[in-house]
């Protein structure tokens, strides 16, 4: 029977399920099968492993087998968690030193000029982050344009060693990952309603007081925003720390990595990432209850604002 | 008289030093681009001790044979990947304004996992599928890969300007007489297009720049550009990495460049 | 079976929709209307009251739950939209933004497959109905908004339907242009003789346009006839207040005379609507404030709590008990009432309306 519709071109719910089934098999499948490799032994020789149960890839997260056969506890894996964590942590708090006074500032001039400005702020984050990650091989270079104009000026003698340092990989990642800072923080901003801040002024408060008083309670939910997607993306990082760290600083994702190609231990690189997915659910929750707590825009609309 | 006036509100809304930092953040933001680009010119072996003005590593580059051929095959795979990507971004956007909201939930959580998951977490994921399936590894491989991440790339200017239509003009069209095909051909699908060339510029770039994935899923045969420039900066460091580096720079800033002005053109 | 006369016959209609709460609100509670063929009918009402509900039904953009709506005696609630030969002019004219104002009118032909030329030819003679000649190549984002009024009705009215229907139309025009609109509307119909129903929640604007109005009261019909008739003898009190102004005291009829609340009992030459009541039945009376006439008198069931000068009007208004009332003469009383003063009230033979619930 031709029942009339009620929603006239709408379009049907079936348009969504060939996108819908395309998505699980590339991304939901591939996670569960993430999770069953971890359960599984190594493989003896090449790639891939043994279907065997075990639980041997969580057991190598905190012990090491000497050669005697005996089990030692081994902080290794962990520190590394700790490490990414810390770096994670840091990238957050010194991208969001940066992104306060910028997004404030967007946020203040004239409507057609923010806009452009904004534009301007997003268009690093849509270039290669290979090269944009490179760029800082070649800045923090001992030949490089920081240590050639030190050493120009006579300030120093000797090139200061940058590259291959924790300093490079969290001076790498706070370049990747400024625009997701400010671009939520602008968001939240721009829709702050400067009459309050008048209203401040007009009862004696002063600029600073305004500042911190009036406009960063305001913006809050931005902050909270930034500091996710900053952070979650941060923590499974993989060229900072390969590429600026020098091996000397890994984070998570390079150990994975290094599993999955010259060490050949899948199920042990499959129990690394369901660790790391595990801690980035977890600390999306976190926040999604922060942000919640705090008001109810904030993340949605940074992707709206970006494209 | 009102030009005071309204420089004095101009003036309570700025913050001391506010643009000073601003200034500062924009520098930390193109500075390190704008070193890649002018080194790309150096005369010298050696990239960051310049020497002199040459297009010498331009003309190296592109006369390189591997280099053309992971150019090619980073074409292939961006093309290919943008193109089934729209085709399903399209249709979660039309399919998702009708989904219950139960449903929608578990649907926009796929949808935006690929922008969540760690992307070496995705990267070995697809692999083990891959391997799993014995899907040999290559460009066909990637291409898969890529499809699944520029999905939501595409899809969010798709139903940013989809949302942006008047429900009432859809009914208008079936009230004149036109059954749901040919509300989709003649008023659906014209009133996307903004949305779908954006959508297609923004997963064109995000597959194209693409490394990690794509070095994981490469293979044998499958090296594709940026691949083949992690490649050049892990084995030397040459005026050459940057030539290409700027080449692929420009594409990309150009690309959404265009995707910024369609998306913001009036409709 | 349909009346011969109706263009549309409206039967039993129910409609319920799910709130975001979880509630379920019934937008259209057991809808009965007929329609005459030619005629300009108007559902009015406020806002929530069912009639855009009952208006996109008919359009077919609404399922009913229940009930039967026929077109020249023909059952179309189960054609889809597109199938149904009634045509909408939306509240937002919902004109397709990527194509001319010819394109827009074409639009319906187009979809009948009606031949090119022929197109042509009703595009021209739409634009000229609508006083348009000339702006068919403009997108609708360059008109105005009363320009953008016409190109809806001509596409509407393109396509020849048996009922236009018009979903407050003139509502986002500026009041001057509304007053006009009112006209040409009033035109179209007649020189098209096509039956146009029209939904609006502005009584004033029904009283303009309307052969027959029907006012829509919490998913009901209240009352149908013509607009005169309505406005002098409304049947419940929701109508006397919605069209016009009225004073309504609850009363209880007495034989053929109402002891009115705080007002007393009020004799049978006075009233109106009184038929078939029994004895001993509760109501109301209804009456419009330029029908009640005052003066001074100590023993007065009235107190004056405030006078205003409107213009050439005074307005009084009163407490009858603790019933508030409203009282409209012309400012050229000698000496008008002060506040504090005791007001007796009468009214004219047949002005007091009886009215239920």
């Amino acid at each position: 029977m031709a029942r009339a519709r009620g929603k006239a071109g709408q379009g049907s719910v079936w348009a969504a399920v060939p996108g819908l089934v395309y998505l699980v098999a590339l991304v939901l499948v591939p996670l569960i099968i993430i999770v069953i490799f971890s359960f599984l032994s190594r493989a003896k020789l090449g790639v891939g492993v043994k279907w065997e149960f075990s639980t041997q890839a969580y057991a190598d997260l905190l012990f090491s087998e000497s050669l005697a056969g005996g089990r030692s506890f081994d902080p290794t894996y962990l520190q590394i968690i700790l490490n990414s964590f810390v770096f994670a942590l840091v990238t957050a708090g010194v991208t969001l030193a940066l992104s306060i006074p910028i997004a404030l500032w967007i946020a203040t001039r004239p409507a057609e000029r923010r806009t452009a400005l904004i534009f301007l702020v997003t268009i690093p984050f849509w270039t290669s982050l290979l090269i944009r990650t490179y760029a800082f091989v070649i800045i923090l270079n001992d030949n490089g344009p920081i240590n050639g104009t030190l050493g120009w000026l006579g300030l120093i003698g000797e090139p200061i060693p940058m590259l291959y340092t924790p300093f490079a990989t969290v001076t790498g990642l706070v370049y990747t990952f400024l625009p997701f800072m400010i671009l939520p923080i602008y968001a939240s901003a721009e829709r702050f309603d400067f009459r309050l801040a008048e209203a401040a002024y007009d009862l004696g408060a002063g600029k600073w007081t305004v500042l911190r008083r009036i406009v960063l309670p305001s913006i809050r939910p931005g902050v909270i925003a930034g500091m996710l997607l900053v952070f979650v993306p941060a923590l499974g990082s993989f060229l900072a720390p390969e590429l600026l760290g020098g091996g000397k600083t890994s984070m998570i994702a390079n150990v994975i990595a290094a599993q999955f190609g010259a060490s050949r231990n899948w199920p042990l690189g499959a129990a690394l990432s369901v660790l790391l997915l595990i801690i980035t659910m977890l600390v999306l929750v976190g926040f999604a209850v922060t942000a919640k707590r705090v008001s109810r825009t904030g993340g949605s609309n940074t992707w709206e604002a970006m494209l | 008289m009102i030009r005071r006036a309204r420089g004095s509100g101009e003036a309570l809304k700025d913050f001391p030093l506010f643009g000073v930092m601003s200034a500062a953040v924009f520098g930390f933001l193109y500075l390190p681009l704008l070193f890649v680009v002018g080194y790309s010119f150096n005369e010298n072996r050696v990239v960051t001790v310049w020497k002199g003005f040459t297009f010498d590593w331009y003309v190296d580059v592109l006369q390189n044979d591997d280099i053309q051929r992971a150019l090619m095959n980073s074409l292939r795979v961006a093309t290919v990947a943008t193109a089934l990507s729209v085709l399903f971004a399209l249709g979660l956007a039309i399919g998702m304004l009708r989904l219950a909201r139960a449903g929608s939930t578990l649907a926009w959580g796929l949808i935006g996992a690929p922008l969540i998951i760690p992307e070496i977490v995705f990267a070995i994921g697809t692999l083990s599928l891959f391997v799993q399936v014995r899907f040999s590894l290559g460009v066909d491989a990637i291409t898969l890969a890529h499809t699944a991440f520029c999905i939501p790339f595409a899809l969010l200017p798709i139903r940013a300007r989809l949302r942006s239509v008047d429900l009432s003009v859809y009914e208008a069209a079936a009230d004149l007489g036109a059954n749901e095909w040919r509300i989709f051909r003649r008023i659906t699908l014209p009133l996307l297009v903004p949305g779908i060339v954006a959508g297609a510029l923004l997963a064109f770039i995000i597959s194209l720049d693409d490394f990690i994935v794509s070095y994981f899923l490469a293979g044998p045969g499958g090296t594709t550009l940026p691949v083949y420039i992690f490649g050049m900066i892990r084995n030397a460091i040459t005026p050459g990495v940057n030539a290409l580096s700027t080449l692929l720079l420009l594409v990309s800033v150009l690309i959404v460049s265009i995707s910024y002005v369609i998306s913001r053109r009036k409709r | 079976m349909a009346d011969s006369t109706a263009a549309l016959s409206i039967r039993g209609v129910t409609k319920e929709f799910a709130t975001p709460e979880g509630g379920v609100v019934r937008a259209l509670d057991d809808v009965s209307l007929e329609i005459d063929e030619g005629s300009f009918t108007v559902l009015l009402g406020p806002s929530g009251c069912g009639k855009t509900t009952l208006l996109r039904s008919i359009a077919g953009l609404e399922t009913p739950d229940a009930g039967e709506i026929r077109l020249r005696g023909e059952r179309i609630d189960d054609e889809p939209v597109w199938k149904r030969r009634v045509n909408t002019v939306f509240q937002s004219y919902a004109l397709f933004p990527h194509m001319t104002v010819a394109q827009n009118i074409a639009f319906g032909l187009e979809m009948d497959r009606v031949p090119k030329a022929e197109i042509a030819k009703a595009v021209e003679s739409s634009l000229a109905m609508v006083r348009l000649e000339g702006l068919g190549g403009r997108r609708p984002s360059q008109l105005s908004g009363g320009q953008q009024q016409r190109v809806a009705l001509a596409r509407a009215l393109a396509k020849k339907p048996e009922v236009l229907l018009l979903d407050e139309p003139l509502s986002a025009l500026d009041l001057k242009l509304r007053r006009g609109m009112q006209m040409e509307l009033k035109r179209l119909q007649r020189e098209t003789s096509i039956t146009f129903v029209l939904v609006t929640h502005d009584q004033e604007e029904a009283m303009a346009m309307a052969d027959t109005v029907a006012v829509f009261d919490s998913g009901r019909i209240a009352q149908v006839g013509e607009p005169r008739d309505v406005y002098l003898r409304p049947r419940t009190r929701f109508v006397a207040d919605f069209i016009g102004e009225a004073n309504v005291l609850p009363a209880t009829f007495l034989s053929d005379r109402a002891d009115v609340d705080a007002l007393g009992v009020l004799e049978a030459d006075l009233l109106s609507g009184t038929e078939g009541l029994t004895s001993g039945q509760p109501g109301f009376v209804a009456m419009r404030p330029e029908n009640i006439l005052w003066s001074r008198d100590e023993q007065g069931q009235a107190r004056v709590v405030d006078v205003t000068f409107v213009g050439g009007d005074l307005h009084i208004d009163v407490l009858v008990g603790e019933h508030p009332c409203a009282i409209r003469t012309s400012s050229h009383v000698a000496e008008p009432p002060r506040v504090g003063e005791a007001l007796r009230l009468e009214f004219p033979a047949g002005s007091v309306r009886w009215v239920t619930d």
